[in-house]
């Protein structure tokens, strides 16, 4: 086991320069997530357009592969409904927690498939969770929000 | 194995069997995490299977031979404990899970209440300022702390803010887990005393390195815990002066600490066991007493002039790291071996990764003093610390590794 196989390329570049970085304003629900334990933290936005995810802005401070991740995860629901966007959540938590024993679908995954590595070590499953878990709690407020404003 | 004038570490080192395992195939253990855990040498380790394997009984219940072997073996521990650390008495050691549940204990037990104050610094562990919240909120007294200095000390100037005469208890670390920081007791103390405070030492990091004379002190009440000295886990230490202990209300109740029992009330036993509920850790004090006849044997003079010599080194060759900053004190003045560092932009949880890649174990995160992490403006560090066995190869072990993480990451 190296980290050759956690640090893959495509983490480093995302991790240098991350896309969709910074709070953009209009949203419809902002959440604050923390990693007690290491101090990794994300403020995080998500707008919803009707069933499409419209835009995810964040603000962040952490390792490379929290922030890695976090910009991976916009690159791959920006744009896309709730429901697709879902799917990718749901691969990408079962890939965290393969310990390395999954084979990723690109298809589905895209660069998020360079995180299979990170699923065997522990400790650092947490970073790589950071932003996607706060991006499931703020879309889960924003469709709270939206469904208790039409009803 | 680099020149040491004080201690043979290539001699101490070989009782010390984890440090002859490989982290992976051809990558040796490079240990810099001592103070999160010290390792064990074998004479603990005997000590522990001895004590399983010919005298395992429960203490003081019984009057079968293994009781009494076992008895004799946890009573022993606590007289070479009090010797160790200078007390009047063995009844004045009491026996701890932790250095935790002794401040929780001294938190509960300490009298004060609304409009009291109680005083701790900005550089505490969480276990010597969490119990203090807690009992805080419990008896509406007031929490205060005494700040930090940009280099890493206590701010003395706000002594006398702090501290007033509405102060009942000031407890404050002896030498920081995060800075490497050591502490001036006699300052705290002396204006502590002034105001008629209690005042309680965390001495987890600074038993194992320097020893220390509670009686010199002149406090009044010191927490330690075994498995930073080369003990186990699982037991800890609570002294306090017996008038002290016969005076505080009990904490935990339970069998071992009563005198006399009826449904409607009881009596307590006498210090220390007043404050032992239950079975105690019986083949963990087993370990402590080898590894304080481990210690006494090698000296802590000889083991504080060491660190000393390895922290000077360490110190020397971290600055030397284009773009590390050290968090604490950067010379060797009232310093410990625990040297907590921010490595340009990268983040510890990326410095740690890729030492372990290399064999070098090190502590990365806010190391339980979040707040001292706030204080300077990091939400994490890296953390190198040393012991007895330490020697400057793992220093250059890590210095190596570091400049290999800036190549990585271009930093």
């Amino acid at each position: 086991m190296s980290a050759d196989s956690m640090y893959q390329e495509i983490i480093l570049d995302h991790y240098r320069n991350p896309h969709h970085k910074g709070l953009r304003e209009p949203y419809d629900a902002q959440v604050h997530h923390l990693n007690p334990t290491c101090g990794d933290e994300i403020t995080l936005r998500v707008a919803l357009d009707g069933d499409t995810v419209a835009d995810v802005s964040y603000d962040s401070e952490g390792c490379s592969i929290s922030q890695a991740s976090a910009s991976v995860l916009t690159d791959l629901v920006i744009g896309r409904s709730v429901t697709e966007a879902g799917k990718a959540y749901d691969a990408f938590v079962e890939l965290m927690q393969s310990k390395g024993q999954l084979e990723p679908d690109e298809d589905v995954l895209e660069d998020a498939v360079a995180f299979a590595g990170v699923s065997k070590y522990p400790a650092r499953v947490k970073c790589a969770l950071l932003a996607w878990m706060a991006w499931r709690d703020a879309v889960v407020q924003a469709s709270a929000d939206m469904e208790g404003s039409t009803s | 194995m680099g020149l040491c004038m004080t201690l043979d570490v290539a001699r101490i080192r070989k009782d010390f069997p984890i440090l002859d395992r490989e982290v992976r195939p051809s990558v040796p253990l490079v240990y810099l995490d001592s103070a999160a855990t010290s390792q064990k040498p074998a004479q603990v380790l005997d000590a522990m299977r001895d004590y399983y394997e010919r005298h395992n009984a429960n203490v003081h219940r019984g009057i079968h031979t293994l009781a009494e072997e076992a008895t004799a073996i946890y009573e022993g521990t606590r007289a070479k404990v009090a010797t160790f650390v200078n007390a009047a008495s063995p009844s004045e050691v009491v026996f701890t899970k932790n250095s935790t549940e002794a401040l929780n204990l001294l938190a509960h037990v300490l009298p004060f209440g609304p409009g009291d104050e109680v005083v701790v610094t900005e550089m505490e562990h969480h276990s010597n300022l969490v119990p203090w919240q807690l009992a805080c909120q419990r008896t509406g007294a007031t929490l205060k702390w005494i700040g930090l200095t940009d280099d890493g000390r206590l701010d003395l100037d706000d002594l006398d803010r702090v501290i007033t005469d509405r102060t009942r208890v000031v407890s404050f670390v002896h030498q920081s887990n995060l800075l490497g920081t050591v502490n001036p007791v006699d300052v705290v103390v002396a204006k502590a005393r002034s105001v008629g405070a209690y005042v309680v030492l965390d001495a987890s990091q600074s038993v194992p390195h320097m020893g220390i004379d509670v009686q010199a002190l002149g406090v009044d009440a010191v927490a330690f815990t075994g498995h930073k000295m080369l003990g186990p886990t699982g037991i800890g230490v609570l002294w306090a002066p017996l008038a002290r202990l016969e005076e505080w209300p009990p904490f935990l109740g339970g069998g071992e600490m009563i005198d006399e029992v009826t449904m409607a009330g009881s009596t307590w036993a006498v210090p220390p066991h007043k404050y032992e509920a239950g079975t105690p850790p019986i083949a963990e004090a087993a370990g402590l007493g080898a590894a304080v006849d481990y210690l006494t044997d090698v000296g802590m003079d000889a083991v504080r002039a060491h660190e000393h010599e390895l922290t000077a080194y360490a110190l020397e060759q971290l600055q030397a790291v284009e773009g590390l900053r050290i968090i604490g004190p950067t010379t060797t003045e009232m310093r410990g071996g625990a040297i907590s560092f921010a490595l340009g932009t990268v983040h510890p949880h990326d410095v740690g990764q890729l030492l372990d890649e290399r064999g070098v174990a090190v502590r990365v995160g806010h190391h339980c003093a979040r707040p001292a992490c706030l204080r300077y403006g990091v939400p994490a560090t890296t953390r190198a610390s040393v012991h007895l066995y330490t020697s400057t190869d793992d220093i250059d072990a890590l210095v190596e590794g570091l400049r290999a993480v800036k190549a990585f990451f271009g930093a």
